[in-house]
């Protein structure tokens, strides 16, 4: 395949996919950002102008750093660059709230730039494989509607620290485990919340580069323990000199911050709120005397009493157990038998995982297992299937991010785009092969043999024809109709509905993958 | 049975055909499913054009066409025909009066009934002007969104599948370049969705009539051309290639007269239908016209790179001549020009034939008309794009120069950003990898190392004329020095292109009818 394509032409249509992305990403420089845009502009004053023993215990603002070391070493390399463009976006106290064009300029332009680490990861990920898969794959990635809402227009560094996970990833495939746990370790320093697939890294690494008798074993073990001791110590090392350590931890993990976000993602305790509700309203019809919880999930944020009325309250511990309980099949399955082929569809399961179970899960976490599964999407028409299903939902499941008008036509064809460049590319790679294998059944690996199995091409089956169909209905019901018909009453239905209907298909979706490993 | 066979067949072809080709899965569905995706996509980037600013944003008291775009729907909801074109106390017509045709109001109309409904402050009777507000801006720009997507889109398929199936030789890849080409052409987008104005419907229509002179449905494209001409009587730029054409090809049938006053008919048919209001007597027809040939403001306005504008840094033309001379000699330089492409028509229609006379004919109407603007480089540049597979290289460099010229008015509107993306979508799609090796190498026997020496040293001229533009300021004797350079560089290129587009299509009757000769022999 290398002989058909050299190098420098294919990384040159990588480029263009990239440059194209590119210039749509500039023409969305004037559009709405979250409060996270004036967050991380706070980080970069505060990583600038104060001492790094005081960058955890600030308070000038209320947007204080809670992600790793690495990060905020990230934003004070930046804050350099910002400092030449506009001393004022780095000022602690003057600049807060700065909304100049300078600063918006330089942001938006940061985190552009800052894909390229995308880029690389999937052309390295991609480099040794078959033409036509490899393209579909750059198409997936590289023009990821989610990446744009979440972002281009919301505004975070999610493309960059993806990069790094996919050329983590790309490493264990190729087998080169060390480097692929460094890179895993470094970008946990980066932003914890890639922690959910540790305990995958842990048993795929302990057993396919430690596992090889016991004197070599145990010498691998201690390198790539020392290899991540190494870049802990380089990330929090400043910390535990200045005596930081706790107050940097205590802003890292905020569990005082409740079960769900404000608007709920759709995850697995959407379903468990709402039988608590059914639960409750139906005891009460039957006449026991449920008392209705002072805090409730639709009005927003969560205090200190439980907000169920009948079902035992979740605490972070449970929601963690709950995680890993999900997680082992997996890990059995990878210390069983640790297959680098199929190390991207293990990670991308242990951030599906994290996302149904987790605590205090932001909708944007979506992207941690969309852009790894892109990845195997195009190795069978199951797989693409599947992706198909998946990423429409979970891109659909990012729209409550952008509720101003200005950028709905924006967020609704970044989904068509998507759903169509989807449809076209595996309609093409599937319907092709089916005739191209007809041709040369030569090769007979076993992607391939499951390939022929499955004749027909790429076409949806009715459940998830309607399914996809429904996102349409509720979609329509929550911006024209609810308005329409019951104006400012039940105000969150229509979130509450996507939040329902989202769940609906990720929980399927994660049940699917299970099976898939199992 | 036998059709699945064939279906196969071509199946396998298709699979031949596209063997190292990038494009692969934007292909491989029908045309209709790559026009699709592509136009969401080119939706997409109009969308996010749309954020930006708009020509007089918070620039009191005349604004920019937004306002005057805004201010005709305030009109137009809350007068009666007859009093849109007509100054009264009610109808201050030197505040953004109404001056293009009735079509224009008409959809002015529609579009104010639009925005009634949902932001009823914006196009009240007086109160409302210089109304700017976030909900007003967007349903205003998504007035302009659905126009393009419901006129000019449907258009441009129509276009490209009618001419793509009487052009033999075409590729799959390069039909989706052209629909690339056609719907992402940065001029027009940063034009309507950008400075604010509904070039795209008048464009489309224009783009629709072509295709139905394409497929041979005369009557149909007379009926759309006329509509593209009362929306914008611009589009009279277009007027001598239709006339000619149309002409040429009803007299080579066997009853010539009937022909010709069929389309007639349906001509002033169509007139007859758009000019009701004013129909009842010729005070109001005069009234309308007077209003849509504005002489009074001058043979040029600003710095635009026709041949007026050019050569008033030698002849005062304004003092040399009264408006009444300056009116006569535009014409005659303007007809003597668009000359030589119709009479080409007349003697040998042909659709390659009409595309250039389209060309030509709009080339000479910038460069020579009275009271052109900088925005009308748009309709030369349409009949490029359309022959875009024909003459890529020539397409680029009029894309370019279009953008360039219209650079001093777009950094006025505060669009240099889009100006830039767009710029660079432009010229990434135009090279996109993997197109057609093939063509490239015909056209660089076609070039000679000279002229491409040319090109590079003009391309590197105005970008350098572009940073000059940003970040320096002219000296205070010559203020306007910069966009007098920019109009001249523009100009020049300009004159030598009407030369070579001439030249082309006279070249193309002399070719097709070697290869007839030859055919006899």
């Amino acid at each position: 395949m290398e002989n058909q394509n050299p190098p420098n032409s294919t990384s040159k249509l990588l480029l263009w996919f990239f440059s194209i992305s590119a210039c749509v990403k500039l023409l969305l420089i004037p559009s709405y950002h979250s409060t996270d845009f004036e967050v991380h502009r706070h980080w970069l004053a505060l990583t600038r102008s104060l001492p790094l023993s005081n960058w955890y215990s600030d308070e000038t603002s209320p947007w204080t750093l809670d992600y790793p070391p690495f990060f905020a070493y990230f934003e004070r390399s930046l804050s350099l660059l910002a400092h030449l463009v506009d001393p004022r976006i780095v000022d602690v106290h003057n600049g807060l709230e700065y909304k100049a064009t300078s600063v918006i300029y330089f942001q938006r332009i940061s985190v552009i730039l800052s894909d390229l680490c995308l880029v690389y990861g999937v052309y390295r990920l991609t480099k040794n494989l078959e033409v036509k898969r490899r393209d579909l794959m750059w198409v997936l990635v590289v023009w990821s509607p989610g990446l744009m809402i979440v972002d281009h227009i919301h505004f975070q560094y999610n493309g960059f620290l993806l990069g790094w996970l996919l050329l983590s990833i790309s490493c264990l495939q190729e087998g080169k485990d060390l480097m692929g746990g460094f890179l895993f370790a470094v970008l946990l320093c980066f932003k914890h919340l890639f922690a959910v697939a540790a305990p995958v890294y842990f048993v795929y690494l302990l057993r396919h580069y430690c596992w090889k008798g016991f004197v070599r074993g145990f010498g691998r073990l201690s390198l790539i323990g020392a290899v991540v001791v190494a870049v802990f110590t380089a990330a929090y090392g400043p910390f535990i000199y200045h005596g930081q350590i706790q107050q940097v931890i205590r802003r890292m993990f905020p569990f005082g911050r409740g079960l769900c976000h404000a608007y709920w993602a759709p995850n697995f305790w959407v379903f468990y709120i709402i039988l608590d509700k059914v639960l409750s309203f139906i005891l009460r019809r039957l006449g026991f005397g449920i008392q209705i919880p002072a805090a409730s999930f639709t009005g927003g944020l969560v205090g200190d009493s439980s907000p169920f009325a009948v079902l035992p309250r979740v605490t972070p511990a449970a929601t963690f157990i709950m995680v890993l309980l999900a997680l082992s099949p997996c890990l059995i399955k990878a210390w069983r038998n640790p297959r680098p082929g199929l190390i991207a569809r293990w990670i991308a399961y242990a951030y599906m995982c994290g996302f149904l179970f987790g605590w205090h899960v932001h909708e944007k976490a979506a992207l941690h297992f969309v852009i790894p599964l892109a990845i195997v999407a195009a190795q069978s028409l199951e797989d693409a299937k599947h992706y198909f299903m998946l990423s429409i939902v979970s891109c659909y499941s990012l729209f409550p991010l952008l509720y101003e008008a200005q950028e709905y036509p924006i967020k609704v064809m970044l989904l068509i785009l998507h759903s169509i460049l989807m449809w076209l590319g595996f309609s093409a790679l599937f319907n092709d092969k089916s005739v191209s294998k007809a041709a040369n059944k030569k090769k007979g690996t076993q992607l391939e043999v499951k390939g022929s199995s499955e004749r027909g091409g790429f076409v949806m089956g009715w459940v998830g024809k309607s399914y996809l169909f429904g996102l349409l209905i509720v979609e329509i019901w929550g911006q024209f109709l609810h308005p329409y018909f019951l104006g400012d009453k039940l105000p969150f239905v229509p979130l509450m509905s996507i939040s329902i209907y989202c769940a609906l298909g990720i929980m399927y979706s994660w049940i699917w993958q299970l099976s898939q490993i199992v | 049975m036998g059709k699945n066979k064939a279906e196969k067949v071509t199946d396998d072809k298709v699979e031949v055909d596209n063997g190292d080709d990038v494009w692969w899965w934007l292909i491989c569905r029908s045309i209709g499913a790559s026009f699709l995706c592509i136009s969401v996509f080119a939706l997409l980037v109009r969308a996010a054009v749309s954020l930006h600013p708009y020509s007089g944003a918070g620039n009191p008291p005349k604004f920019g066409d937004y306002e005057a775009q805004r201010h005709w729907m305030e009109i137009t909801l809350n007068l009666p025909a007859k009093e849109w074109y007509h100054n009264s106390t009610i109808n201050d017509l030197s505040y953004w009066g109404l001056d293009y045709p009735p079509l224009t109001a008409y959809q002015s109309y529609v579009h104010g009934l639009f925005l009634r409904s949902f932001d009823p402050d914006s196009v009240p009777l007086f109160t409302s002007r210089g109304h700017e507000t976030y909900l007003g801006k967007l349903l205003m720009r998504w007035t302009v969104l659905s126009s393009d997507a419901l006129i000019f889109f449907p258009a441009v398929f129509g276009f490209v599948s009618v001419y793509h199936t009487s052009r033999s030789s075409s590729r799959k890849t390069d039909i989706v370049w052209h629909i690339a080409m056609l719907l992402l052409s940065p001029c027009l987008i940063l034009i309507d969705h950008g400075h604010f104005q509904y070039n795209c419907i008048s464009l489309g229509l224009t783009v629709g009539a072509v295709a139905a002179i394409l497929s041979q449905k005369e009557l149909v494209a007379s009926v759309l051309f006329t509509l593209a001409l009362n929306h914008k009587q611009m589009s009279a730029y277009f007027a001598p290639a239709f006339l000619s054409h149309l002409l040429g090809k009803c007299l080579r049938r066997k009853n010539p007269l009937l022909e010709v006053s069929k389309l007639g008919l349906v001509v002033i048919g169509t007139f007859a239908v758009i000019w009701w209001p004013y129909l009842h007597s010729t005070d109001a027809i005069f009234v309308v016209l007077s209003r849509l040939a504005p002489f009074e403001r001058g043979i040029y306005e600003d710095y635009v790179a026709n041949f007026w504008c050019t050569t008033s840094i030698l002849f005062k033309w304004k003092r040399l001549f009264t408006t009444q001379t300056l009116k006569i000699i535009s014409l005659t330089a303007t007809v003597l020009t668009c000359l030589p492409s119709m009479v080409q028509q007349l003697l040998a229609p042909s659709s390659k034939g009409f595309l250039y006379g389209l060309l030509n004919s709009s080339l000479s109407f910038y460069l020579f008309s009275f009271q052109v603007h900088e925005k009308s480089i748009l309709l030369p540049l349409l009949p490029a794009s359309l022959l875009a597979l024909e003459e890529p290289r020539p397409f680029k460099w009029l894309t370019h120069l279009a953008l360039f010229s219209m650079f001093p008015l777009l950094c006025r509107d505060k669009l240099v950003l889009p100006y830039v993306a767009l710029y660079a979508l432009f010229t990434l799609l135009y090279h996109a990898p993997g197109r057609c090796s093939g063509r490239s190498k015909r056209s660089k026997t076609d070039y000679s190392s000279v002229a491409s020496i040319m090109t590079g040293l003009l391309y590197l001229c105005s970008f350098i004329l572009h940073i000059v533009y940003l970040t320096m300021r002219p000296p205070e004797k010559l203020p306007f020095l910069f966009e007098a350079v920019i109009m001249l560089l523009c100009f020049s290129q300009f004159m030598l292109f009407a030369f070579y587009t001439n030249a082309k299509q006279w070249l193309l009757s002399k070719h097709s009818t070697t290869v007839k000769e030859k055919k006899h022999i």
